[in-house]
């Protein structure tokens, strides 16, 4: 079992207000089975009993499927690993690299601003969500499995598209600091099946508008969004999205509130 | 009464203005390098060509003001998305990675710009030449290169025989490639034209049509350069090139 040393140049930032600045810490013994949360709790631990305020990082499943989780490591989103979230990132991935010094910032986005350290608040996707994430129908009780038959293509490609976990890495990675991945990813996935057809035109329009009115950056087309988002999310979702907003905004009767 | 959401106001609706505008030039780009190529089938065929543009002016001014309203349009929407963009990300990252993006994505707010003070130089040179530098003046200060009104193919022909002249051209025609390169791409993309089983021709069709412009332009001033075109002495007359005359009142 390998262990080893790293330099660590993690963001401090006390508050939203708070300038923030890198403090240098040294990870002592870092064991290569160890997760990449789990590592910054051992530092934390050394935090504590020195009488030092710990990391602030955001967590919650520990298992890559929440959401909760992530900072940019060495400049990339959810750490080097493809596909993986920063609680599912290991130390013998970054060992394997080489990486001795590791420079850990928050998601910098002007949407999501820092709470402390690495925490960020993401209340602008939930936004996004409540403007029209969702589909309005009466379900009654609970009814036939096959009901409402849906090919088999087409559920699995809404079930890509479900596939984000809005964690905002997307965000994170956009040199726009743009949230089209996320909306469109969202958008897509109800568009896509028989049930959200009724507000699909509404529904496009709202969140799309939401996400400009958060202050996210605009589409550039880099592809770097897909390349660092852990559930591989792709960005012919966000072509999508385009379509589905111009065909919305040229073809519908009725008018959407301006966000602004 | 609340206030309607237009689409030209969304980042999504300024990034169509921006693709159609760019197809609108991208358009006039294909014409003016076919129309140009006429240059290897000699003076005649060339300055015919150039008299011909002046023969149907619904087409030289039906050009004129779309091409005005897309260079307008597509400005506008860059300046309004760039500036928004910046402001999307107020603190920068100490590291930031790479992941996707390529080299033309990156250089579009640089390759923008420097097309946009190429064509003014461009526009200069051959469009407004005529108005500025009087017959027998000699352009640019070249010994030899005089304002031909009737001879647009000297014109051009002896401007690319002096580095001042072929420098900038260069230059602007490797921005045109570059931004053509990610934009084509990128247009398919904004306008939410994806289908997986042609995906995969978005890309090829940008490098295909930049890689083609790009060589195409440069053929001119390469070849003026290396003596396989080289200026005429016949000397021609066309009324519709000549300036109208100045009636004194
Ligand atoms: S903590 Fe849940 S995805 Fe990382």
């Amino acid at each position: 079992m390998k262990t080893k040393n790293l330099t660590l140049h993690v963001w401090r930032q006390r508050g939203p207000n708070d300038s923030g600045d890198f403090e240098r810490y040294v990870a002592k013994d870092v064991n290569e089975h160890m997760s990449f949360l789990e590592m910054l709790d051992v530092v934390n631990e050394d935090l504590l009993e020195n009488g030092d305020e710990p990391i602030a990082f955001d967590h919650d499943c520990r298992e890559g499927i929440c959401g909760m989780c992530g900072v940019v490591v060495n400049g990339y989103a959810h750490g080097p690993q493809e596909r993986t979230t920063a609680c599912q990132l290991h130390m013998r991935q970054i060992f394997e690299l080489g990486w001795d010094e590791l420079w850990i910032e928050p998601w910098r986005a002007t949407s999501f601003p820092v709470i402390k350290d690495l925490a960020v608040d993401r209340g602008a996707f939930d936004r996004i969500i409540q403007a029209g994430g969702y589909i309005s129908i009466r379900t009654g009780s609970a009814r036939d499995a096959n009901e409402t038959p849906i090919p088999k293509d087409v559920s699995d490609a809404a079930m890509d598209a479900a596939e984000c976990i809005g964690c905002g890495a997307c965000v994170a990675a956009c040199p726009n600091a743009s949230a089209s991945l996320f909306t469109a990813a969202k958008i897509s996935h109800l568009g896509l099946l028989p049930q959200g057809q009724a507000e699909r035109t509404d529904r496009v329009r709202k969140m799309v508008g939401q996400m400009d009115h958060e202050g996210f950056g605009s589409c550039t087309n880099h592809g770097e969004c897909e390349k660092a988002c852990p559930k591989g999310i792709s960005i012919d979702w966000i072509a999508r999205m385009n379509r589905d907003l111009l065909k919305a905004m040229t073809t519908s009767a009725d008018d959407i509130e301006e966000r602004d | 009464m609340e206030r309607a959401l237009t689409l030209t106001k969304t980042t999504i609706g300024k990034k169509a203005i921006m693709a159609l505008s760019g197809v609108a030039m991208l358009g006039f780009v294909v014409g003016h390098l076919a129309g140009n190529l006429k240059v290897f089938s000699g003076p005649e065929a060339f300055n015919e060509y150039a008299v011909w543009l002046r023969t149907v002016p619904a087409l030289l001014w039906g050009t004129r003001l779309v091409l005005l309203a897309a260079v307008a349009a597509h400005m506008a929407s860059a300046f309004s998305l760039w500036s928004r963009n910046r402001g999307a990300r107020k603190n920068r990252y100490a590291k930031k990675k790479d992941l996707a993006t390529d080299y033309a994505a990156k250089t579009m707010y640089w390759s923008g710009p420097i097309l946009l003070f190429y064509i003014l130089f461009h526009l200069l040179h051959l469009t407004f030449g005529g108005m500025i530098w009087t017959d027998g003046a000699a352009l640019f200060g070249f010994e030899g290169y005089t304002w031909a009104h009737s001879n647009p193919y000297n014109n051009m022909v002896i401007g690319f025989t002096h580095w001042p002249v072929v420098v900038p051209y260069v230059l602007g025609v490797c921005a045109l490639g570059i931004h053509l390169f990610h934009g084509i791409w990128s247009a398919f993309q904004s306008m939410g034209a994806n289908h997986p089983r042609y995906n995969h021709l978005r890309r090829d069709l940008a490098i295909a049509l930049a890689v083609f412009l790009t060589l195409g332009f440069l053929s001119i001033p390469a070849a003026a350069m290396m003596g396989w075109i080289e200026p005429t002495t016949q000397t021609f007359y066309y009324p519709e090139l000549e300036p109208a005359p100045v009636t004194v009142p």
